[in-house]
């Protein structure tokens, strides 16, 4: 076993032990002893996974970056059906394991200051531990089944560190519908993995006698076990073509040519798996439809918010999607779903951006329309660039949470940037921090200029995704191009608002607040430091091997690229024009930011105290949680109202309830006629003495 | 003047009437227990009638023996009835017949 391998294996498990450890012994260990010993592990396991990711960018191995898994155990076996436990070392899943790990470790460390005061301080750092654990499971599989057990697992720790201050109650709602929500994405998500395993079977053909695949079929499939959930077996079997027989077809078919019957007509196979894999993506990426949940979780606390709701939770739609590229690069309609949704949600989320007064919240909506960036670069084809745009925006986007949260700390918990103002000189750490986060986010740098190549990371990836869509000429990408470029231009808009509103101006905070502001202790700056030169350098040092020219050798056979897919090579073909419009983008943005926060306040005030129906729309985000709470928390109500009603009323009235009803009144007719009387026994007796001797001197007489 | 002959049916006319006012007397009543058991009396003589008018004119002396047995029963069961009332009323305060009727459902 190499240092690989055992360092893959220490970054896996170490999290989830310590996590245990923390959560289970916090009585014997203390505050202290918990958070320390969870924030020293996870250091050394981003040591290590960044060792191994400055390895797989500047080691050269030839013919590029291959992919080898390292088994822990046997799972699941059951006739051709396996899973194993097991870590899976290829580009995609080292490059998400150091984002993973360095984010979480610096956001342990932050913890420390800004969680100084809570109670509970134990519980919440094996939360985090948790959290890690479960999102190093998802990145690392090798399998769909181990990756929905740490998608779960996020999920799971999602919703608890959501709902950490229980004693909330907006906290718990915030929790609890960020879980239901995510409960509708992870169905499409388990019924895509069902369709691959209805679909991707041994022919019968080559079926040995003891059950399992003959070596010849394995030799065709290319694969050494067959596993119809693992990515070997799926990928090999998509990208060959290889003849499979779905349960319930009698014949093998190659699997690019199965089709289903849905809704009364033939689909192909491969379609419908990729939609129902987006529609897990979308719900854990909040996309446009399945978005609600992530403002509301701005409810935790704010180190969670950088942690799980900007860095590395949400992404894992846009992993998984860059995951399946080999899916996806054989499928048209579910790419161009990924394409519309993506860039939907990339305008939608920087519109209703403009209007939102919490600081959290802002950033929270600036999150769900980078990741629609993400999803419509993958749509497109550029998964490369997506994957690029999530290492870096996982830098700017926790420098920008964690640097409100030191705001929000310094202000004694106050979120409303309408209370804030003037902080510049009070904090002025902070206010360089998000100054950074701010100028990496709107992608400021100097673009198409040879030699004068500088820029933020942001810069870089937002650039690779907008040039891609672009390059890739067909008309959801166009869409996606020019709504990507109005989003820019909001983005910098609503970016450069929060900046002016929280530390320039005249401050609008109490006397009392306002003279206690102050910068964050050491615990919670040296983070905000080192994630800020991730944010400045992240994108240019990376550049050439995620995007440019060593992109192949860089992703191996981690992601893979279509013969007719060349967008990666098309977009430095692209016009000036194309190359400068995300440029002119950001300083459009900043030049009205400027003029509507700097230069003349009292016009956005005026503009919202006024109301009117665009601000009212936006504020309200678009009416989608008025929508959804009529259609579906409503409209569910009164369905469960109806049917609970003809339950009780038909099914009951005539089933258990009409039963004894008929044998209740019988028995009351009955009893009636026992009056008590002796008089009336007599009469009854001397009636049927009557009828009988009748009866018998009748018969008699015939 | 013609003699009224006496013959069978005088006999069952009278006997048929007592039964009649016997069965009356015990579901039109709703006073007495007493009077039920009168009536019964009535019914049991209506019979014993019957038993001896057949008896003389078919001439064999069964239907005579059997009107003594029958006798025999109605006085015991008097007795039995008698019994069960004195003991009713030291439990009950009164023997009306519409408060008779623990049995009912």
């Amino acid at each position: 076993m190499d240092f690989q391998q055992t360092a893959a294996i220490f970054i896996v498990l170490a999290p989830g032990i310590a996590a245990a450890i923390a959560g289970l012994g916090q009585r014997f260990l203390g505050d202290k002893g918990s958070m320390g010993i969870t924030t020293l592990i996870l250091v050394a396991a981003a040591a290590l996974a960044g060792t191994l990711f400055f390895g797989q960018v500047f080691g050269h191995h030839e013919g590029g970056n291959g992919s080898h898994t390292v088994a822990l155990a046997r799972w699941i076996d059951v006739g051709t059906f396996v899973a194993n436990w097991a870590i899976r070392l290829d580009t995609l899943s080292i490059t998400m394991m150091f984002v993973v790990t360095g984010v979480s470790s610096l956001v342990h460390i932050y913890s420390i200051g800004y969680m100084a005061d809570d109670p509970h301080r134990a519980r919440f750092f094996a939360y985090l531990s948790l959290f890690t654990f479960a999102m190093l499971m998802l990145v690392t599989a090798d399998n769909f089944i181990q990756l929905f057990f740490g998608w779960e697992g996020v999920g799971l720790a999602s919703y608890l560190l959501i709902g950490f201050w229980y004693k909330k109650p907006s906290a718990n709602d915030a929790a609890i519908k960020a879980f239901v929500v995510n409960r509708v994405g992870d169905f499409g998500f388990a019924l895509g993995i069902m369709a691959l395993v209805f679909v991707i079977q041994v022919p019968a053909a080559s079926l040995g006698a003891d059950g399992q695949p003959v070596a010849a079929y394995l030799a065709q499939v290319g694969v050494e076990q067959f596993s119809s959930v693992g990515f070997d077996t799926v990928f090999h079997i998509i990208a060959n073509n290889t003849p499979v027989q779905p349960i319930g077809q009698a014949v093998a078919t190659p699997i690019q040519q199965v089709t289903f019957d849905f809704l009364g007509q033939h689909v192909w196979a491969l379609e419908i798996i990729g939609v129902l894999l987006f529609i897990g993506a979308m719900g854990k990426s909040a996309q446009f439809f399945l978005h609600t949940w992530l403002p509301d979780a701005m409810e935790g606390p704010t180190p969670v918010s950088a942690l799980i709701h900007a860095a590395t939770m949400v992404t894992a739609g846009v992993f998984l999607v860059c995951r399946c590229s080999y899916l996806y690069e054989h499928t048209v309609v579910a790419a161009n779903i990924i394409t519309v949704i993506g860039a939907t949600t990339a305008f939608f989320a920087a519109t209703v951006g403009l209007a939102q007064n919490d600081i959290k919240r802002v950033v929270a909506y600036s999150t769900c329309s980078q990741l629609g960036y993400m999803f419509f670069a993958a749509g497109v084809g550029a998964y490369q660039a997506a994957m690029f745009h999530l290492f870096t925006h996982a830098f700017f986007k926790a420098l920008l949470f964690l640097s409100a949260g030191a705001v929000i700390h310094g202000m004694h918990h106050e979120q409303d940037m309408r209370n804030m103002g003037g902080l510049r000189k009070k904090m002025p750490l902070t206010w360089a921090m998000m100054l950074i986060g701010t100028l990496a986010l709107t992608g400021v740098g100097v673009p198409g200029i040879e030699g004068l190549n500088f820029g933020f990371a942001g810069f870089y990836s937002k650039d690779a995704i907008i040039e891609s869509s672009f390059a890739s000429h067909d008309a959801y990408a166009q869409f996606a191009f020019w709504l990507s470029i109005i989003a820019a231009f909001l983005t910098s808009f609503y970016s450069w608002r929060l900046m002016f509103m929280t530390f320039e101006g005249k401050t609008r905070a109490d006397h009392h607040t306002y003279d206690h502001a102050h910068d964050a202790p050491a615990s919670m700056s040296i983070p905000l430091i080192l994630l800020a030169l991730g944010a400045v350098f992240a994108g240019g040092v990376f550049y050439d091997a995620f995007v440019d020219h060593h992109q192949a050798d860089y992703w191996g056979t981690a992601i893979f690229t279509g013969a007719e897919n060349h967008v990666l090579h098309d977009r430095h073909e692209v016009p000036t024009w194309v190359k400068l419009a995300p440029a002119f983008a950001w300083i459009g943005g900043l030049f009205f930011a400027v003029i509507f926060y700097l230069l003349a306040p009292s016009v956005p005030r005026k503009m919202a105290r006024n109301g009117g129906p665009m601000h009212s729309f936006l504020s309200h985000k678009w009416y989608f949680d008025e929508i959804y709470n009529f259609v579906f928390v409503k409209g569910t109500a009164l369905l469960g109202d109806v049917l609970w009603k003809t339950d009780k009323k038909v099914i009951d009235g005539i089933g258990p309830d009409g039963v004894t009803g008929v044998a209740k009144a019988g028995a009351g007719g009955l009893s009636r006629l026992h009056t008590g009387y002796l008089f009336h026994y007599a009469l009854v007796v001397l009636l049927a003495a009557v009828v009988f001797s009748a009866v018998v001197l009748f018969g008699q007489g015939r | 003047m013609e003699t009224l002959h006496l013959g069978l049916v005088h006999y069952l006319s009278v006997s048929a009437a007592l039964f009649t006012i016997g069965v009356f007397g015990i579901f039109v009543n709703r006073k007495n227990i007493i009077v039920i058991l009168m009536a019964i009396e009535l019914i049991l003589l209506s019979v014993n009638i019957n038993l001896v008018a057949f008896s003389v004119f078919n001439g064999t002396i069964v239907g005579q023996v059997f009107a003594m047995l029958v006798l025999t029963v109605a006085a015991a069961e008097a007795a039995v009835g008698l019994a069960i009332l004195v003991v009713y009323f030291r439990n009950r305060g009164q023997i009306a017949t519409e408060d008779v009727n623990v049995l009912r459902g």
